[in-house]
């Protein structure tokens, strides 16, 4: 006969792991995927477009690294519809998380951009490259290489972020968990084997951060400068 | 040849290029010596357009462009120009992310569009010619300094440049490393690649430069065969010039 917490922790496992698949994955995965995009144009615009340009974006990472996310899912998911803008849960906790992430991996990729050597720059125009293809051969593979520490990061906290996505009614795996709160009366039993599902998901992706790492550093050291 | 007519460069209020005309023999080597500041790296780097001159003229071959500080030229324009030359760096900046031979197939693949075999035969010869063949697939963190500089000097021979840039080739090197890339540019230079280099190595441009321009303070002070400038300079400030680098080579 099993205790009594861990038929709990087995009955509850399959709707719990539902949860995570059906929304916490997709919304970690596809808002990290969007946010860095995002976070790639505001870095390119802060760093080479006109002055204005440059200002709307800093104005846009000034506010949402400014206020917390929490705040920001309300405002987008109870707020809107205000103004005539009404989304369903899923879509208000994607922008939300999109525009975050853009905001924090913007400054992530500005600097590495930055980090990158002006004189690997002028190696690739000596050789007749133009901008966008120096861009793409040189500098990002070196950028990215020292982007992938800070940028896990990122995505595993947003790992966990999305946990807030239940605050406004997103189905995921915190909220589930509530749910089942709700009938059996046990928040120590079922928010603990919450907590060890996102454990699970965070140690599995910070394995394949160490994976990618070792594959992007396969080329050595930098060379600084002289010999 | 490649000619340079009054061209003017100023960084900020820094007059650092003032009116310098040039012109560049095919076929020859010609070393631009000066001091440190004199303006001979931004000379070299006006010709590639890394740096854009306020005013005058840079043509190499048949491609020309007239500069004025009103009007910017067009991308298509300097990159035209650029793809004339190929640079050698004093601190090499081969691409770490890539193996040597990657590094010679770069422009090749990408600028020129080759198919890849047909860059990596092309590549696989040059990095013969600079004694780094057995290298090849080497990545720039494992090569010493010297070894380095011959594969960029590889590199950037690789388009069948017009004008072969040296910005201090040799002076991130110690002696013996630089002997290494002294030969080889020499031996470049024999089979008569066009090349403008800017040094402090008497003994690279000695051996191989066949002209020289002594550039002080944005200025072209002296301008000659080789042997003349470095045996038997006319104006004062060449002989100073030339007798400290002599001075520093025995020292």
């Amino acid at each position: 006969m099993l205790p009594h917490w861990l038929s709990l922790m087995i009955a509850s496992l399959p709707s719990l792991a539902w949860a995570c698949v059906l929304f916490t994955v997709p919304l970690t995965i596809l808002s990290f995927a969007f946010g860095i995009a995002v976070g790639f144009a505001t870095a390119l615009a802060r760093l080479f477009a006109p002055a204005p340009v440059a200002a709307v974006f800093r104005f846009y990472v000034w506010l949402f690294r400014g206020t917390p996310l929490l705040v920001q899912l309300f405002l987008i998911f109870y707020g809107l519809p205000s103004l005539g803008i009404v989304l369903d849960a899923f879509p208000a906790a994607l922008i939300g998380f999109t525009l975050n992430v853009g905001a924090y991996s913007s400054e992530i990729i500005r600097a590495v951009l930055v980090a990158v050597p002006k004189g690997q720059w002028e190696a690739a125009y000596s050789i007749g490259m133009t901008w966008s293809q120096a861009m793409r051969r040189t500098v990002l593979p070196q950028a990215s290489r020292i982007a992938v520490p800070p940028l896990s990061n990122t995505f595993i906290s947003l790992v966990k972020d999305t946990s807030l996505a239940a605050a406004i009614t997103v189905p995921e795996l915190f909220r589930a968990g509530q749910q089942i709160v709700a009938t059996s009366y046990e928040p120590l039993i079922l928010y603990i084997e919450v907590a060890l599902i996102y454990l699970a998901v965070s140690s599995i992706l910070s394995s394949l951060q160490v994976r990618l790492e070792r594959r992007l550093s396969r080329y050595g050291g930098y060379i600084e400068a002289a010999s | 040849m490649i000619i340079l007519e009054a061209i003017d460069k100023s960084f900020q209020d820094l007059h650092v290029l003032k009116g310098v005309s040039l012109s560049v023999p095919e076929g020859a080597v010609t070393a631009l010596i000066g001091p440190s500041g004199s303006g001979k790296s931004t000379l070299l780097r006006c010709v590639n357009l890394l740096e854009i001159p306020q005013s005058g003229r840079v043509q190499i071959d048949d491609a020309s462009i007239a500069f004025s500080p009103s009007s910017k030229p067009t991308r298509q324009a300097v990159l035209a120009l650029r793809r004339k030359t190929g640079m050698v760096f004093q601190n090499f900046q081969l691409f770490p992310h890539l193996t040597a031979i990657e590094n010679v197939m770069e422009g090749l693949i990408v600028v020129l569009k080759w198919p890849r075999e047909r860059a990596r035969a092309r590549a696989h010869d040059l990095l013969e010619k600079v004694g780094m063949a057995a290298k090849a697939e080497s990545w720039p963190a494992n090569l010493s300094g010297g070894q380095q500089q011959r594969v960029a000097i590889a590199r950037a021979l690789a388009p069948s440049p017009k004008v072969l840039l040296c910005d201090e080739p040799t002076s991130a090197l110690d002696p013996e490393l630089a002997g290494e890339v002294v030969e080889v540019l020499a031996q470049l230079a024999r089979e008569g690649t066009t090349m403008l280099m800017a040094t402090h190595d008497l003994r690279l441009a000695y051996t191989i430069a066949g002209n020289a321009v002594f550039l002080d303070r944005g200025e072209i002070v002296e301008a000659g065969p080789a042997r003349q400038v470095f045996g038997a300079p006319v104006k004062d400030r060449t002989r100073q010039f030339v007798s400290s680098l002599t001075a520093q080579a025995t020292a």
